[in-house]
């Protein structure tokens, strides 16, 4: 028998944490955020599967201000894996017309964050596959592959359970729920070159290309529809052609463009490589609350 | 917690990434992988040694030095230099604290490996995570400050890694810089540790001289212990070993194989097929094998995943495996070579590492998964405890949290299994609290016991059905259950008495007159109340085999006991009767004067006052006899067995 690589220990890994979720849990669910990681995610999810579609649907808990090309491949991919796709509006946040450049870090709390919380009520899911790296930030390196919820979906990093071999206990009461992250364990760089090996499709906006952008707050944004964002700055902010791409993808006014000639995913891959800024630094969210944001983020239930 | 001293090499990157980016990537999808746990005291430098095998590997960005920096500032132990520990310590509520105290994951690679690093605490009260961390890992480094040599954490972290079988131990002696790069400091820690190390078993382990603070020995040989690559020492750095050490773990392609199921794939008539990871061994289209614990046979028909057919799959591996006949198999089974099939059983001794602020308690029933199997298992009173800093067994009525011990156990049904040292997945296992659902304990099986392979089934030929049919009646346990003084036994009499007069067959086992004779030797602590229902159990078990109609009135003031009797008896047969009397209005009656006597200090353990009564949940029948007489409280007992009948 030959050794396994690295991937293809994580792959087994991943498939062996999905199929248990789907052995024990009444009702769970996959959150898709249609980025990289969510895209590596469903992919395992298939593989774990197959020849059956994975036993379970797809949830994407939607802001409305995400870039067109996202909702794109979203709807593209749900059709491939043959898996139901539920998608989740906030209707408070909708009907307050929450956005990202009046409400700051609001649009992310009614949007996101209770968005996802109303999702899995409504539909009584009680374990969500979330595609979260323990890489990604200094709170993350801590958390469970399995992090247990309370019924009002608060995470209390202090009363997480054991995590032993390969067992996993997702024993829980009625109305608790459980997050689960079956690729923990994967480096940004194990994303890349599992997306390259294994030829998964992910959103063209990884890719550089000459895009329209503007400038706001110190920061480089693509101006990926023009009329709403006059709607909301009150201004129709100078919009110049750039080579951009990004390297993480969030909602538009809150992911941050780098300027770049990567057009490729090899070029991607070695940019990231050679970059000296870790991946979230685009995003504003980790910024709020010093460097705790995002574990007072998820002790509130974000994901 | 030191500062890492940086050189101006630290961000390099690799050449060839800049020229030759598809060689590059080429070379890392071969890679393999390596996961280690470290493990220090407090001030063994441990943090330090993790953020120097993050930065002299790249995994710390501008941004993140740039938030190090301020933080640093803000709460590091350092003063205004740079703090490495703050970077290794995740929680906010630890940076203030200064300790870290979870287990956290770190990654970082070369180019001949991918590292996952498990980083556990130091602290005594900690080694629940230690045990956890140590789990997952094919290799330990034990740090040792070279001033302070082997300490008692040394060996306490040795003795964990040897139990949960950790075969790859790298002695780590940290701060040579500290002692002058003295060989004669690392010449006794050395002698020290191999000592220590053959008395619990460890016979190898490989020793070298660092500093997580300068870098020496770290990524290159350092000129400043140039004895270290004397014939008698390892002579190579610390990374070089971690990327060229032999993982022992994969010799588990060589033992038989076994394959926990953990999902029935089926998405048509036409496929059936069984997933799961293959724990040990290699599967090949045509091999024999047999599903445990049924012990049908069959033969492989194909190995399928969504990359296409395989013609061999080994250990690591998650596959799906299709067979030629259509034979049971579900979640919960093995499958294995036919000819070297594992065992089965249902009493075993094993090794415990208790996890849960509540202490264990023998004789109540938790949750056991081991693999893909959840059973219900109950453990015995300890046979010892084990110190781990002295390895010395202790005399134990039970196990705390962070202890270690040995005790035997039995399941419910017959459970699949090898023991932990030959087979990590068959032989590892959790227990799970039934009311609370938490983790509580990790356990390998050492063994399971004669008796229970010597013990069978004696097959009679007058059956409990036949038994039944006779009394013309549906046999049933009504078990009340209640505070004492609540009127269990008056209503249960009651209850007895109309049962009778309709020509039913019935029994009463009361509290007080079976702790006259059956259990007369049982106390009042936990551990010998929860024996005195669970052969309360086991008799009126016997007695529904032989057709009666029992009535228990007990207090059993455990919700996990009960459900343990309820899981003896077949669905419907157990009713859980709840006589809903308040504390107050049961102490005001107080027939026996038991509650004057515990308020007083006389009477320990008694329920209601020093010791917990946890209400039913879903009691079948529930009676509040703050409305309700006795007789009217009988009357609505008896409409609801027979109702039932």
């Amino acid at each position: 028998m030959k050794k396994l690589t690295h991937l293809e220990r994580l792959e087994a890994e991943s498939i062996q944490i999905i199929r248990e979720v789907a052995a024990e849990a009444d009702k769970p669910v996959m959150l898709y955020s249609v980025g990289k990681d969510s895209a590596v995610m469903l992919h395992l999810a298939r593989k774990a599967f197959y020849p059956s579609p994975p036993p379970f649907p797809l949830l994407h808990v939607d802001t409305t201000w995400k870039f067109k090309a996202m909702y794109d491949l979203r709807d593209k991919m749900a059709e491939m894996s043959g898996m139901e796709l539920l998608v989740y509006n906030n209707p408070e946040a909708k009907e307050k017309g929450i956005n990202p450049f009046d409400h700051g870090s609001l649009h992310t709390d009614m949007w996101k964050t209770e968005g996802l919380k109303q999702a899995l009520d409504k539909y009584g899911f009680d374990a969500a596959f979330g595609g979260a790296r323990r890489d990604e930030e200094k709170s993350r390196a801590k958390e469970r592959i399995f992090s247990f919820r309370t019924s009002s979906h608060g995470w209390d990093p202090k009363n997480q359970r054991p995590e032993l071999w390969n067992l996993y206990n997702a024993k829980k009461a009625r109305g608790e729920s459980i997050r689960v992250f079956p690729i923990s364990n994967w480096t940004e760089l194990d994303v890349w070159q599992y997306i390259r090996l294994e030829n998964i499709p992910i959103v063209p906006l990884y890719f550089a290309e000459k895009r329209p952008t503007f400038e706001w707050e110190g920061g480089l944004f693509m101006a990926d529809d023009p009329e709403r964002l006059e709607k909301v700055l009150g201004y129709m902010p100078e919009i110049t052609e750039k080579s951009i791409r990004f390297r993480t993808l969030g909602c538009f006014p809150l992911t941050g463009a780098v300027e770049s000639e990567a057009s490729t995913l090899t070029e991607v891959i070695q940019e990231t490589l050679l970059t000296t800024t870790s991946e979230r630094q685009g995003r504003v969210i980790d910024k709020d609350a010093g460097g705790a944001g995002m574990e007072v983020k998820k002790q509130q239930g974000y994901f | 917690m030191a500062d890492i001293e940086t050189k101006e090499s630290a961000y390099v990157v690799d050449k060839l990434i800049a020229e030759d980016i598809d060689s590059y990537l080429d070379q890392h999808e071969h890679k393999t992988m390596l996961r280690f746990i470290t493990c220090g005291s407090v001030d063994d430098g441990k943090s330090t040694l993790i953020g120097r095998l993050l930065y002299d590997s790249k995994m710390i960005f501008e941004d993140q030095l740039d938030a190090l920096a301020s933080d640093s500032k803000k709460v590091g132990t350092q003063g205004q230099e740079i703090d490495f520990a703050l970077l290794v310590d995740g929680l906010a509520a630890e940076r203030e604290q200064g300790i870290t105290i979870d287990v956290a994951y770190r990654f970082f690679n070369t180019e001949k490996r991918k590292f996952i690093v498990a980083d556990c605490p130091g602290h005594e009260q900690y080694t629940r995570n230690m045990v956890t961390g140590a789990s997952t890992s094919d290799l330990a480094v034990i740090l040792i400050d070279a001033r302070k040599g082997v300490l008692v954490q040394t060996r306490r972290h040795s003795y964990i890694c040897k139990l949960l079988g950790v075969k790859n131990i790298v002695l780590a002696v940290n701060k040579m810089d500290l002692v002058d790069y003295s060989q004669e400091v690392f010449d006794k820690i050395l002698a020290d540790y191999r000592a220590f190390a053959e008395s619990i078993g460890i016979a190898n382990f490989t020793a070298m001289p660092i500093s997580g603070y300068k870098g020496d020995n770290i990524t290159t040989l350092s000129e400043n212990t140039p004895w270290y690559t004397a014939p008698e020492y390892a002579g190579v750095p610390l990374i070089e070993h971690l990327e060229t050490v032999e993982v022992l773990t994969s010799d588990d392609a060589d033992k038989p194989f076994r394959m926990p199921v953990q999902w029935v794939n089926r998405p048509n008539l036409d496929f059936r097929g069984f997933s799961g990871q293959i724990a040990t061994g290699v599967v090949k289209p045509k091999d024999k094998i047999r599903v445990l614990p049924s012990g049908k046979t069959s033969t492989v028909s194909k190995i399928v995943t969504f990359d296409g057919e395989l013609e061999e799959a080994g250990a690591g591996q998650s596959v799906t495996i299709c067979f030629e006949d259509e034979i049971d198999c579900s979640r919960g089974s093995v499958i294995s070579i036919a000819d070297a099939p594992p065992q089965t059983a249902d009493q075993f001794e094993s090794t415990f590492v208790w996890m849960a602020d509540e202490a264990m308690v023998p004789g109540r029933a938790y949750w056991m998964k081991i693999g893909t199997q959840m059973v219900s298992a109950s453990v015995a009173e300890p046979k010892y405890e084990i110190n781990v800093n002295t390895m010395e067994e202790l005399a134990a009525k039970t196990l705390e949290l962070n202890s270690i011990g040995v005790a035997e156990m039995t399941t419910d049904k017959q459970i699949v299994f090898e023991p932990y040292t030959e087979n990590r997945q068959l032989g590892g296992f959790i227990l799970i609290d039934k009311m609370t659902n938490a983790t509580v304990a990790a356990g390998m099986i050492n063994f399971s016991l004669r008796r229970s392979q010597n013990v069978h089934w004696q097959a009679v030929d007058i059956s409990r059905t036949q038994h039944a049919a006779l009394k013309n009646q549906k046999p049933a346990v009504l078990w009340f259950t209640g505070l004492s003084g609540s009127g269990k036994s008056t209503i249960a009499n009651m209850v007895e008495k109309k049962l009778h007069r309709m020509n039913r067959h019935t029994f009463l086992l009361d509290g007080d007159n079976v702790r006259h004779g059956l259990n007369k030797d049982l106390g009042f602590t936990e551990s010998d109340r929860i024996e005195n229902i669970r052969r309360v159990g086991e008799v009126s078990k016997l007695m529904t085999d032989a057709g009666l109609i029992v009535i228990t009135a007990f207090i059993s003031p455990f919700q996990a006991d009960r459900e343990l009797v309820r899981a003896m008896l077949p669905e419907g047969e157990f009713l859980e009767v709840f006589i809903d009397t308040p504390l107050k209005v049961a102490e005001a009656r107080d027939v026996k004067g038991l509650y004057k006597k515990a308020r007083a200090g006389e009477l320990k353990n008694f329920t209601g006052i020093d010791s917990p009564y946890e209400a039913p949940r879903n009691p079948e029948i529930r009676v509040d006899t703050t409305k309700l007489s006795p007789e009217e409280a009988a009357d609505l007992i008896v409409d609801t067995l027979l109702g039932d009948v």
